[in-house]
């Protein structure tokens, strides 16, 4: 099962890599990755999605807190939560196919924002699963490049995690 | 670069001191007298020369110079285990850091505190593939609990008090400190306040059980009709032996030790039903196949232990203590009940609100039980009989035993790796905890000798023996060097079949006798002589009849290094031996004996 789990680590040089580290040494799953600043420049807010089981879950969570550098952490899938990833995407746009891009990207709430006459870049935000569905639509054909942010994600309503 | 002194806020300690100057190299070595450290283990090079001028103008300190970076982790390790203190070595950068690594991984393996100091070319050729440069923090970074690369000469004192607490809590482990060159000139000098405590939010080991799971675990502990207490490394390091005997004693039940717990409980006991696992006791084994309730205490269930643990104890229910919730749950699934914490602390509760409870063990569920586990002892136990056909060489199993004899039991036994650390564990009884020190997860050959140094030095007056094989002592065998120039007279029992023996029993047992690459029989050196051109004392023992008498030559020669070379029968096999992929019972007992 796909799990998102959300770690507040140390924002110490070193400390992603041993984040990245434990997962390729123990054979854990990396589909998605990110990691930035928090509003504490101390802290780096890291989200991690990935698959396995309960028991590997289990270890992946258990294993992380045992790193130095790893200050909390929490699997939002446990609970209510939200997800997002951001999609920028070169798409080919002539003659008829810009209507046809452009109206796809409306229903997929996306934005263009940056053109030329032969291409589109698309800009879309939206859960993992909305993402395929837009590359879906458009066509592996009419695509010339993806960049996706990988998973960001926060709980529903009141929990928190921080320090 | 850096802070001016004139620009510092303060140069008071808060006691109203005045603060001292101190360049990095000298708040390295303050900072390990502050830790109270007396011994550490080293080889200089280009990258850490500011360090050991450091360390020249001190006395607090002393330094021993290894021959190979491997042994000086391999010592400060041995040190490390048989006095529960950090352990501490000082490499220098490239060769010399890497070089250290097989030490590291094997402190890590077995989760010994160590502080390794490496040093690393100055911060501005960092990244630059200068000469003798490596990535240290990059290399290490699967085999530490935590590492440190020193940015600034300020953070130093704060570096090293975070190293050794991080070495030595929760669950213990190796902690690099990378220190760049720069970072220890002589001529940068800083305020040295060396920090009293030390506060991470983001580290906060446990240390206590949670009561309420105490009380569950004692439930279920009493409910018992066959327990079973598997107490493993963790009671060692945690200093529990001593909780852990007033439990197993208050409650009766029958005590197995893994490879790395042996001496956590008397080994010479009658509730003591031998080490368990791969190469365990037959009665140990089936004790925990059979057993209905199984209490785990600072064991991990590695895989040299239980066997598949998908036919793991499939009667059993479980209370697994352990400091690393990690451990918890990870190879053997279904656990009962987990309790974090300190095993000392978790014991020592448990046996006061064991006194305060009604509830008493079954006595004749107790009582069957231990006419059950008596039998098999009786029948197949390494202890009540032969358990092997003595040929007209001398066995192995004999020369262990001979060497309890001679040493009354008494000896810290330092092992490599093979067959030979099977017998030793298998025919030594260990009845006190840090006698026994093996590299249990790692499995490292050449651990030995250099473990045995650290040891000697840490307990000079005690006999120090380095049971190994030809094989794994020309591993580190330039550490002979060593011991000549601290006086460290360790005492060497060289089993030697001419043969990688572990390897071969493999290779005999499922691969038709193919023994490749497991044989050297022509190329040996004289081990007497090369014992002696180090100037040491070697002798050859190949008359079973004459091996107790040169053994107690040797440990009678207290201020010698002796070097004995035991010609044993070279086709022998540990046993009891699991078989592959079975249950703990399904053991093959001896050549002759396939399974039972």
């Amino acid at each position: 099962m796909r799990h998102i789990i959300s770690v507040l680590m140390e924002n110490e040089p070193g400390a992603l890599s041993r984040v990245v580290g434990l997962f390729s040494q123990r054979g854990y799953n990396i589909e998605s990755l990110t990691v930035a600043p928090t509003e504490d420049v101390t802290l780096s807010r890291l989200t991690v999605t990935t698959i396995g089981d309960d028991t590997v879950i289990e270890q992946i969570t258990k294993q992380l807190n045992k790193l130095i550098d790893v200050v909390k952490l929490v699997d939002l899938t446990d609970g209510e939560h939200i997800e997002r990833e951001l999609m920028l995407i070169k798409i080919k746009a002539i003659g008829a196919q810009r209507t046809e891009v452009k109206r796809t990207c409306d229903i997929f709430r996306g934005q263009i924002v940056d053109v030329t006459p032969a291409m589109y870049t698309v800009q879309l935000t939206g859960t993992s699963d909305k993402l395929d569905a837009f590359i879906d639509a458009i066509g592996a054909s009419a695509i010339l490049e993806v960049v996706r942010s990988g998973v960001s994600g926060i709980a529903r309503g009141e929990r928190v995690l921080s320090v | 670069m850096g802070v001016t002194i004139a620009r510092l806020p303060k140069l008071f300690t808060r006691r109203g001191s005045e603060v001292e100057l101190l360049s990095g190299g000298e708040m390295i070595m303050r900072a390990l007298k502050e830790e109270g450290v007396k011994i550490i283990f080293g080889y200089p090079g280009g990258a850490v020369l500011h360090i050991y001028d450091a360390l020249y103008q001190q006395d607090a300190v002393e330094h021993i110079l290894v021959r190979h970076e491997q042994a000086a982790v391999h010592a400060a390790d041995g040190f490390a285990r048989s006095t529960g203190e950090v352990g501490v070595s000082l490499v220098t950068s490239g060769p010399g850091a890497t070089n250290a690594i097989t030490g590291i991984a094997t402190a890590y393996m077995d989760s010994i505190p160590l502080v390794v100091i490496s040093g690393n070319v100055p911060s501005h050729l960092m990244g630059t593939d200068a000469f003798q440069e490596t990535d240290m923090i990059g290399c290490c970074r699967p085999i530490v609990k935590h590492s440190f690369l020193v940015r600034s000469i300020a953070e130093i004192p704060s570096v090293m008090k975070k190293a050794f607490h991080i070495a030595k809590s929760g669950r213990p482990g190796p902690v690099v400190v990378d220190v760049p060159k720069d970072m220890t000139a002589p001529t940068e000098k800083r305020p040295f306040v060396y920090p009293e405590t030390v506060k991470m939010r983001s580290y906060t080991p446990a240390l206590k059980g949670h009561a309420g799971q105490i009380r569950k675990a004692l439930d279920l502990l009493l409910e018992a009709k066959r327990p079973v207490i598997y107490a493993g490394g963790g009671v060692v390091l945690g200093n529990a032996a001593k909780e852990l005997t007033a439990i197993a004693k208050r409650l009766g039940y029958p005590v197995t030790n893994t490879l790395m717990g042996l001496g956590a409980f008397p080994g010479s006991d009658d509730q003591f039903i031998g080490m368990l696992g791969m190469h365990g006791f037959y009665e140990a084994n089936q004790a925990m196949h059979q057993a209905d309730v199984i209490f785990a205490v600072g064991a991990r269930f590695d895989d040299r232990v239980t066997n598949n643990p998908k036919k793991f104890c499939p009667n059993a229910r479980i209370v697994h203590i352990d400091i690393d919730p990690a451990s918890i749950q990870k190879t053997v699934q279904h656990i009962e009940v987990p309790l974090v914490g300190p095993v000392g602390p978790v014991l020592a509760d448990m046996v006061e609100m064991l006194n305060q409870m009604a509830v008493e063990p079954d006595q004749n569920a107790l009582s069957a039980w231990w006419e059950t586990i008596n039998g098999w002892r009786e029948k197949h136990g390494l202890w009540t009989g032969d358990r092997f056909i003595r040929r007209d060489k001398i066995m192995p199993q004999d020369v262990i035993r001979t060497l309890y004899e001679v040493t009354k039991g008494e000896a810290f036994v330092c092992s490599d790796v093979g067959q030979h650390q099977m017998f030793a564990a298998q025919y030594y009884k260990y009845d006190q905890p840090r006698r026994w020190i093996n590299s249990g997860g790692l499995g490292t050959m050449g651990f030995g000798l250099p473990a045995a140094m650290g040891v000697q030095l840490a307990h000079p007056d005690s006999p120090v023996a380095v049971v190994t094989g030809e094989g794994s002592i020309q591993m580190c065998i330039e550490e002979l060097s060593t011991c000549t120039q601290y006086n460290m007279p360790v005492k060497i029992i060289n089993l030697n079949n001419a043969a990688l023996g572990m390897v071969k029993q493999w290779q005999d047992m499922q691969y038709g006798g193919r023994y490749a690459g497991s044989t050297y029989a022509d190329s040996l050196p004289d081990f007497v002589k090369l014992a002696e051109a180090y100037g040491h004392v070697g002798m050859i023992v190949t008359d079973p009849s004459e091996l107790k008498e040169k053994m107690e030559e040797c440990f009678a020669m207290k201020d010698r290094v002796v070097f004995m070379d035991i010609y044993i029968d070279p086709d022998e096999h540990v046993y009891p031996m699991q078989i592959p992929t079975g249950s703990m019972k399904d053991m093959i007992l001896s050549k002759t004996e396939p399974s039972n």
